[in-house]
């Protein structure tokens, strides 16, 4: 089959690779009908994850048609449209059970995988095997292991460009929304106006938030957001942000600030060096205000330098984390969509087949021509 | 600990290298563990929990699989998990301390806390989704071509 392929810093490229296999009896194979870029990919793409070795298949969000079925699948048959939730989770662990599937103990293959701390989290597609990540769905065909907990069926009226959003742009967002406690009359601030920033915005105006600013340095980007009246832009390249979102939430701090900002942009070239991914961060704890909630999304890797920890002691926040919402919100996501209440096709501003991964990928990476997602057909 | 049940069986490999082993030898593979960024203490207890009841984890008093195929160069030990998650096991080389000289170290590693490590995961995946998870065939086990 052919396939999206990691071939060394800098480069991605279409190659031949074998098919998929069932490997374990809860696995399915799914005929891969749209897939798309994620912010998580860039560090691999940039060659600065050593684990990663070249022809490991890209792709960490896609959805497709069921093919092949292990003998102990339950709740797909051959030939189901499905979504495939972004984490790779047993259901079966402590965590799964407490719905922390992004957590799971149990998503992972290899002792290699674990993180220095020692506690595995959730695999995932397109991420290194030495991670214990599986290959992507930038491709024909792929594997899926966990079926019964990671695929869901999409209802019929759901578009692929619509439903591709449902494997983890839009449990991130809509868990961003959730993590900070977002409630009616709320004020929330999101830094990052992509696509997990654009649903975490969507999400806090349906969880009832009176206002939501939304920050980035994109005007392109930022114009996407302000469609709904609740909406508000500010673009840190025109404007001290944290004197705005004081002003703006009567001198208190926004309620709930969320980081969505994930990896910072290097146009024209894939980053060799750590870029600074602290500082939106910062600048959320400084702006929140005391006792409110500070939410992280994304899968930045490294270490964050200057964390303001007074402003976080003496404001008293709370701060919580997710890289990926795992797949317990996708089914309710997929209601909403079919009730028109979540759109997210517009996000896909650039469709393009598999052939042009490589040009893909680089209006990705540099955000150029208003580029806030790539969708893919195989 | 004290409440543990220990069920230590009788030494096979593990325990035979580590007689073997001269203190030269071990002291020198400790330190290249150590600067491999290795656990500087190969022979602790590696412990994980499983959420099944001890019961179902030692069913009959019997080692799970692949924890099982260790009879005899590790020891085990188990008991329930508070807050009731299930099963704390831990397993480690029999007699605790063990660096491991020449073939055996060849088979499964400078460090065998990390060896440990992977048969305690495989075995937890085994009891709590009934299989062990296998991952991808790697990259280099099917080089692609460029189209």
């Amino acid at each position: 089959m052919r396939a999206l392929c990691w071939a060394g810093a800098g480069l991605v490229e279409v190659r031949r690779v074998p098919d998929p296999e069932l490997r374990n009896a809860q696995d399915v194979i799914v005929r891969v009908r749209r897939s798309t870029t994620c912010g998580a990919d860039l560090p691999l793409l940039a060659g600065r994850v050593p684990e990663a070795s070249a022809g490991e298949v890209l792709g960490r969000e896609f959805l497709g048609d069921v093919v092949e079925v292990g003998p102990e699948v339950r709740r797909h048959r051959v030939a189901d449209r499905v979504v495939v939730g972004a984490a790779v989770a047993c259901g079966a662990c402590w965590f799964c059970r407490q719905g922390l599937l992004a957590c799971c103990d149990n998503g992972t293959s290899g002792v290699a995988a674990e993180p220095e701390w020692g506690q595995p989290s959730a695999g995932g597609y397109g991420r290194p095997a030495r991670l214990g990540g599986f290959a992507g769905g930038h491709a024909e065909y792929v594997r899926v292991p966990y079926a019964d907990v990671g695929a869901f069926a999409v209802p019929e009226s759901v578009s692929d460009e619509r439903a591709v959003f449902a494997a983890d742009a839009a449990p991130a967002g809509w868990y961003g929304a959730e993590l900070g406690e977002v409630a009616p009359g709320d004020v929330v601030a999101v830094w990052g106006a992509g696509a997990v920033g654009q649903l975490t915005a969507d999400a806090a105006v349906a969880r009832g938030a009176d206002r939501v600013v939304v920050v980035d340095d994109r005007d392109d980007r930022l114009l996407m957001v302000t469609g709904h009246d609740r909406v508000e832009a500010l673009n840190h390249r025109y404007v001290d942000v944290l004197a705005e979102l004081r002003e703006r939430s009567g001198g208190r701090g926004p309620d709930v600030c969320v980081d969505a900002s994930g990896i910072p942009a290097a146009p024209g070239r894939w980053p060799v060096a750590e870029p600074d991914v602290g500082a939106a961060l910062r600048e959320a704890v400084q702006a929140c205000r005391k006792g409110g909630v500070v939410v992280v999304l994304d899968a930045r890797p490294g270490f964050v330098d200057r964390f303001p920890l007074g402003a976080l002691a003496d404001k008293g926040l709370a701060v919580r984390a997710a890289r990926r919402r795992g797949g317990a919100a996708i089914p309710a996501l997929l209601e909403r969509m079919a009730r028109d209440e979540l759109v997210t096709e517009h996000l896909a501003t650039h469709q393009m087949p598999l052939e042009r991964g490589a040009e893909g990928y680089a209006l990705f990476r540099d955000r150029a021509d208003g580029c806030v997602r790539v969708v893919f057909t195989p | 600990m004290a409440r543990s049940r220990r069920l230590a069986v009788g030494a096979l490999a593990l325990a035979a290298t580590r007689v073997l082993a001269p203190a030269g030898v071990r002291a020198l593979a400790r330190r290249r563990a150590r600067r491999a960024g290795a656990d500087p203490r190969p022979g602790r207890w590696q412990v994980v929990t499983v959420a099944t009841a001890p019961e179902q984890a030692l069913p009959a008093g019997r080692w799970p699989e692949p924890l099982r195929r260790l009879d005899g160069a590790v020891e085990v030990w188990a008991r329930p998990a508070p807050g009731g998650r299930g099963t704390e096991l831990a397993v480690r080389p029999l007699g605790g301390e063990c660096t491991l000289p020449g073939f055996a170290a060849h088979l499964v590693g400078d460090d065998p806390g990390r060896f440990l490590r992977q048969v305690l995961r495989q075995t937890k995946q085994l009891l709590e989704t009934g299989e062990v998870l296998r991952a991808d065939r790697s990259p280099l086990d099917r080089p692609g071509t460029a189209t």
